[in-house]
């Protein structure tokens, strides 16, 4: 079951005229958004983009820009009004303990 | 055509690192004493390194379903380091792991057999992704341990084996013009650790994505719900005094039980609403219309208040029934949003526009079912 969140609302952007066509893009992305053309990346499911940062981290060649974030409400609204909570106790995505802790190594 | 990027934020404007207590590392190793899953050492040139067990005890096992609790999770950490599985030598690979005993424990699990070396890093106990989203699972890190480890001394090779779900925060490019090693990515899930080593540090497509199962889901459940505990403690005080505000200013006969049974009664629909957002809402996930979470929270809330005020209290006036329609959607749409932080595929930028319409929907509602509710109780 693959989950879809809102479209069009990433800031993900690919400047294929920079892409050496190294496959780095293709490979840490968790959620499957890259695909090869002519060894040129491309955006294949701009959608499916969580804004992780990882392509954007590893591209040796810059060509990819993100703005990296997490997407926890949790985390904005402390954020929001200034409180003093924290994306490491109990909650947000530090609870994901299966997804996002020890199941992923 | 996408033209109206909007100057966004930087991304430290949200999610930003304001965190992380201190550790203790003392229910694991005290000095003098070994980690339970320390099982002996192995000697290298740069001195005994700790062997670990890759069978999980009991005690993993319960300490796991506490941490499921959000019992403790901020200390379970284990001490950055060195590690080695089975007999390592120079040429055994060399993977890298947080210090979150949690990632450590499914790690290890799957390495039975093996001969290797696992680093450590400090990620300050927190998991491999949500490290590498704060940067402590990062390319400084990485560069740290390796000198700190004199890595380069004790392995003949040159490669680091990384979760992929760390890239976010490493910079592979820059680990190896700071350190002379290759990263390479590994699968997304410990479980394929045993296919990627024995394919020769090859994956199949799906071990790089990550999933999102029933399971996955449930098992964040107890967690989410735990945290709704004290609001609710609050909520019961304050619908007791509202109940006793109601017997006062009516001039009822004071009768504790009665008082007491009215509370529960009112509280009732409250803590249902909150088991569906916390339980319900990430179960249904896939199966409830629309792609908001808090949407989908606000779906089965207001079913959830239909079927309480047609078969549970159909004898509800009208004010208190529109209450419960203004005040428990808001409440399960407002759980629903926030567990976009425990999904695997929510975008900060979908979760910035989510808010932006459904937070003050939310604030308006609830607000006005509190108003509503208490006319319904002094009418």
């Amino acid at each position: 079951m693959k989950f879809k969140y809102l479209s069009d609302v990433v800031t993900l952007k690919l400047d294929q005229g920079k892409c050496n066509g190294c496959g780095m893009c293709l490979t840490v992305c968790p959620q499957g958004v890259f695909s090869m053309n002519n060894k040129v990346s491309a955006i294949a499911d701009r959608d499916a983009c969580l804004e992780c940062g990882a392509c954007a981290k590893n591209c040796p060649q810059k060509a990819l820009s993100v703005r990296a974030g997490v997407g926890c409400a949790y985390a904005v609204l402390m954020d929001k009004f200034n409180l003093k909570g924290s994306c490491c106790d109990d909650t947000c995505e530090c609870s994901l303990d299966d997804i996002k802790d020890a199941g992923n190594t | 055509m996408k033209t109206k990027q909007k100057e966004l934020p930087m991304a430290k404007d949200y999610a930003t690192v304001k965190c992380c207590p201190k550790h203790n590392y003392e229910d694991f190793a005290s000095p003098g004493t070994k980690a339970h899953w320390v099982t002996g050492q192995v000697e290298t040139a740069s001195g005994p390194i700790d062997c670990v067990s890759t069978n999980l005890i009991l005690k993993d096992f319960m300490d796991t379903i506490k941490m499921r609790f959000g019992m403790g999770r901020m200390n379970y950490a284990i001490p950055p380091g060195l590690y080695g599985i089975g007999k390592p030598d120079s040429y055994s690979p060399v993977l890298v792991s947080a210090n979150y005993k949690l990632s450590f424990d499914s790690l290890r699990r799957y390495l039975s057999g093996f001969n290797l070396w696992i680093l450590v890093l400090d990620t300050k106990g927190i998991n491999v992704w949500c490290a590498a989203g704060k940067g402590t699972f990062g390319t400084t890190e990485i560069n740290r341990m390796v000198k700190e480890t004199n890595l380069s001394g004790l392995v003949s090779h040159r490669n680091l084996i990384l979760p992929q779900l760390a890239a976010p925060g490493v910079a592979a490019q820059e680990v190896r013009s700071q350190t002379g090693f290759n990263v390479v990515y590994g699968p997304v899930r410990a479980s394929d650790i045993t296919y990627f080593l024995e394919a020769g540090y090859k994956v199949k497509k799906e071990m790089r994505r990550t999933s999102f199962t029933l399971l996955d889901r449930l098992v964040l459940t107890p967690v989410e719900a735990m945290r709704t505990i004290k609001p609710l403690l609050g909520l019961a005080v304050l619908l007791f005094l509202l109940n006793l505000a109601a017997f006062i200013f009516n001039d009822d006969p004071f009768i504790l039980s009665l008082l007491l049974g009215e509370t529960v009664s009112s509280f009732a629909p409250f803590l249902i609403a909150v088991l569906v957002g916390t339980v319900l809402v990430p179960v249904m996930l896939p199966y409830i219309p629309g792609r908001p979470l808090a949407w989908k929270g606000w779906v089965l809330g207001v079913i959830l208040t239909f079927g309480y005020t047609t078969f549970i209290a159909p004898d509800l006036n009208l004010w208190e029934t529109a209450a419960h329609y203004l005040m428990l959607p808001a409440i399960t749409a407002f759980l629903g949003m926030n567990f976009t932080g425990s999904t695997t595929y929510t975008s900060l930028s979908g979760v910035v526009k989510e808010m932006g319409i459904a937070l003050p929907l939310i604030i308006v509602s609830a607000s006005l079912g509190v108003i509503t509710l208490c006319i319904a109780y002094f009418i």
